[in-house]
């Protein structure tokens, strides 16, 4: 046997020490105790407040516009009535529309926003000078044919909106902190805007009754949202506490009657010629509930939302106008 | 070696060419680029009908009806050994299926030329056999390889002998074999789900960076393939690893013998070969001017026996012409209406072997049906797609190509393993736990070529103005199902269920529920009321879709689940006796 040089040596034992050092490092920088539960998060609650911070007294807060057969009219009167677009989007705007595309029905049967009414927003978003508007939702059923069969994507990608569809890529965990509602996927089109309007349906819905506004941010969840309905009020609340849009308008030309959310019979739907647009999104559904033959107090979630101080179910004391 | 000086008259010589060197004729070296581009164009569409079998939505208005625009099925509708085996088994040509005469008719023009040019996984074998040789599998060895092997070239033919005779018994299991419903159920339930996987893995890295830039570019291309390649959702396939795994060792099996699937196992080429001796284009030889170089051999992908001093065997040609391309000599020649002096037209395949495969190909189908499957306790898992014919007429015609399932945009339709018997392997089930059928689509019965599926409209499907069709019932598990064992609201299954009027109800009850905290001084708990609504199906209604199934929040083993009794295809399995009225239309 060859005797081992001193160099050879030192190269040997300096080789083994590295490993053995390099090892340690890694134990000591990666080192779990186990069986600690994560520290007590000190974040603050998720929200999304794309609100307008000036309400100027002159200017009516839910506009309900009434009996005309073009639902695009409808959606001007109510918006003008609130002072027009141009005062809830500036120019250069990234707008996201939020219609309701939850289900694969056509827009007679009313489950799903009526597309004339979400091309004229896009539109009016387009003519008050938004540089994007991005029309999208989680969809309940298989999202191409949602998209397609309520006529929503065409109608809104003939006025020039960007149509999203849903993807898993596109949501990402967050802490809400909600009552019920903990650490959710958000779909993150509806996050990453410079103002938000939500253009829901009304319509009835067996377990609470009566949804459109507050009811409609279910779209920007993602995950096993089947689990909210173990708690659906205080999940609707808890939505309508992150999710506070620019503006909201619902579409009550055509309201599912019964049979909600999915309705599917066209005898279902009876046609009411209403849309209402509001700043306050607890108004417009206590408002919009009335469409059904409900009184606000009827429906628990809005009056969470009402004692949570997110807007108010009285909405007679808000600057209302019918138009 | 000679050095081509420029100008010279001579002809010049090829670089390392032995023997005279001549080069093949002009119109050889053309054909065969022809070939190459010919073969990586019918990969391509292929590859691009696969990418397009799925509905990823469109800008039609709400009122047209959601079709593929393209023929996605098309290179199964031109696959005669399709053709035959289901005219055998159900005594038709159904539809597209008649478009198999064209390449039936190629054959007889030109011999198998559909395997060396057209087929998409005959080319896959062809360029992994080029991109992968093994290193054992040079040189002499190569060409070894590369000579007609008998013993198990004959095996194509046995297995076509017995899948034909199968067919005749009333089962087309030969789709298990047939090289493009290999290819569609490989690449569109394996390879393409799990290269969707890596991608999205390798999105939520890029995701975690927290870098703009990088999650941005991994958006877009995801975006891109959701559009073009995949669907925006992860799509998964019941017991996939098994055709994954069968598909890698089939590519791998290149290595040791080169296009080992075409020459031993593919039916389809079998078929083709059977009809190639008909065929008025051939190969002559001039066995006088061989040199034995075997350049032909180290390029011959069909095994042919190109070299001289022996015959060539048309049958087992592919037509990829390499061998008039690479013979130094003036050997080999390909022309129409050739002498058949030095060529074997027939598969020499022994007579008894041939009638002995054909009878155990016969008797595998009724040995397989003595088994529980058919007849007697069918399993309740064998939901068959909306439209599918009653079971043995689907058995006739289902080549489980897996169109059906690649198509369906819920992700619903699954390759069964065992539940429908080992002759029922991978044709489609529903597993609505994974997705449920989406109410009006009517999809799978569009890309089924051979009917299994039927080409129902959606007023047919729904039931407009007529019987919808149902797949199946739901039922309710009481002890798991929230409002009914654990006194908490819920119905999603009645907000998802399509039907109008819907197939589950609610009752509306108030009941005693316990509070989850200990009363005072170690009493009971107090107990309080709770208003729930119970659901309950109703059978005459109920489509079977499994959207209840799918959404129930019961994550493990759902509260309500579909099983195929009272499936309007047949006229059996039926729990109503309403349902058992033969008179009744439909």
């Amino acid at each position: 046997m060859r005797d081992l040089s001193r160099r050879e040596l030192l190269q040997r034992v300096g080789a083994a020490g590295i490993v053995l050092g390099g090892a340690a490092a890694v134990a000591r920088l990666r080192y779990d105790p186990g069986l600690v539960s994560a520290a007590a998060s000190k974040e603050r609650p998720q929200t999304r407040d794309y609100r307008l911070r000036e309400a100027p007294a002159e200017l009516a807060q839910l506009a309900v516009a009434k009996n005309d057969p073009e639902p695009e009219a409808l959606v001007r009167k109510a918006v003008e009535a609130l002072g027009g677009m141009k005062r809830f989007i500036s120019r250069g705007d990234i707008v996201v529309v939020k219609p309701n595309i939850g289900w694969d029905r056509t827009p007679i049967q009313a489950a799903n926003t009526n597309p004339r009414v979400v091309a004229e927003v896009v539109k009016l978003a387009f003519d008050a000078g938004a540089k994007r508007v991005v029309v999208t939702d989680a969809s309940c059923n298989e999202p191409g044919r949602c998209f397609q069969r309520s006529g929503i994507w065409k109608a809104t990608y003939d006025v020039g909106a960007e149509v999203v569809l849903p993807a898993a890529h596109r949501f990402r965990g967050m802490r809400l902190k909600g009552e019920v509602l903990d650490e959710w996927p958000v779909y993150t089109p509806l996050i990453n805007a410079d103002k938000v309007i939500n253009v829901p349906v009304a319509k009835h819905h067996n377990l609470s009754r009566y949804t459109a506004a507050m009811k409609n941010w279910y779209g920007s969840l993602g995950g096993r949202r089947n689990r909210l309905h173990q708690n659906i009020d205080v999940s609707i609340a808890d939505l309508a506490t992150f999710m506070q849009p620019t503006l909201t308008i619902v579409d009550g030309f055509r309201v599912l009657m019964r049979n909600g959310p999915q309705g599917g019979n066209v005898a279902d739907a009876k046609e009411m010629r209403t849309v209402i647009a509001s700043v306050d999104q607890v108004a417009a559904d206590a408002y919009g509930c009335q469409l059904i033959g409900r009184t606000a107090e009827e429906i628990p979630y809005i009056r969470m939302a009402h004692e949570r101080g997110l807007g108010t179910m009285q909405w007679k004391d808000l600057r209302w106008v019918e138009v | 070696m000679a050095v081509a000086v420029p100008g010279a008259a001579t002809p010049k010589k090829q670089k390392g060419r032995p023997g005279s060197g001549i080069p093949a004729r002009l119109s050889i070296r053309i054909l065969v680029w022809v070939r190459r581009v010919s073969q990586a164009g019918f990969l391509g569409l292929f590859l691009y009908f696969l990418f397009q079998t799925g509905f990823r939505g469109s800008f039609a208005s709400a009122e047209t009806a959601v079709r593929l625009p393209l023929p996605v099925e098309g290179f199964l509708l031109a696959d005669p050994f399709v053709a035959a085996m289901t005219l055998l088994s159900t005594h038709t040509i159904y539809r597209g299926l008649v478009w198999s005469i064209g390449l039936l008719a190629l054959t007889l023009v030109v011999g198998r030329v559909f395997c060396g040019w057209i087929c998409p996984f005959g080319t896959l074998h062809h360029f992994f056999g080029w991109i992968f040789p093994s290193r054992y599998l040079r040189g002499n060895k190569r060409v070894e390889s590369n000579k007609t092997a008998p013993g198990r070239q004959r095996v194509k033919y046995y297995l076509l002998y017995a899948f034909l005779a199968a067919s005749l018994m009333g089962s087309v299991i030969g789709g298990l074999f047939d090289p493009i419903c290999v290819a569609v159920r490989a690449i569109g339930l394996a390879v393409i789900p799990a290269v969707q996987y890596v991608t999205g893995v390798a999105s939520t890295l890029s995701g975690a960076t927290g870098m703009r830039p990088v999650q941005g570019a991994a958006d877009s291309a995801q975006d891109f393939l959701a559009q073009t390649v995949w669907q925006s959702k992860q799509f998964y396939f019941h017991h996939t690893w098994f055709i994954g795994i069968l598909f890698v060792a089939i590519l791998f099996m290149n290595r040791i013998i080169p296009r080992f699937w075409c020459r031993v196992l593919c039916p389809l080429g079998a078929f083709l070969g059977v009809f190639a001796r008909f065929a008025l284009f051939g190969m002559e030889k001039d066995h006088a001017k061989c040199t034995d170089c075997n350049l032909c051999l180290v390029n011959c992908q069909g095994a042919d026996s190109p070299q001289g001093g022996v015959k060539w065997r048309q049958d087992e040609c592919h037509m990829c012409m390499n061998c008039e391309n690479a013979c130094p000599e003036d050997v080999i020649k390909f022309k129409f209406l050739p002498n058949r002096k030095s060529a074997l037209t027939v598969p020499d395949t022994g007579r008894r072997t041939a009638i002995a495969t054909a009878a155990a190909g016969a008797v595998m189908i009724p040995a397989a049906r003595i088994a529980d499957v058919i007849d007697a306790n069918y399993d309740h898992k064998v939901i068959r797609p909306p439209g599918s014919v009653e079971e043995r007429e689907f058995l006739e015609r289902c080549i489980r190509c897996a169109e059906c399932m690649k198509v369906c945009p819920n992700n619903a339709l699954h390759p069964a393993f065992f539940e429908a018997g080992i002759e029922g392997i991978w044709t489609p089930i529903l597993i609505p736990r994974i997705g449920y059928c989406e109410h009006s689509c009517v999809l799978c019965g569009q890309v089924c070529p051979t009917g299994a599926i039927q080409k129902i409209t959606e007023e047919q499907k729904m039931g407009i103005g007529q019987k919808p069709v149902s797949i199946g019932t739901a039922f309710y598990d009481q002890g798991r199902c929230l409002p009914w064992g654990m006194a908490t609201p819920c119905i999603v299954c009645e907000e998802f269920c399509p039907t109008s009027p819907k197939a589950i109800w609610v009752e509306e009850v108030d009941i005693p529920k316990r509070l989850p905290i200990a009363g005072d001084n170690g009493k009971e708990p107090e107990m309080t009321t709770v208003h729930v609504q119970r659901p309950h199906v109703d059978p005459s209604l109920c489509i079977g879709c499994g959207a209840c199934e799918k959404v129930c929040p019961v994550q493990d083993k759902p509260a309500v689940y579909v099983t195929n009794v009272g499936e309007s295809r047949s006229k059996t399995n039926v729990i109503l006796l309403e349902d058992t009225n033969y008179n009744r239309p439909g």
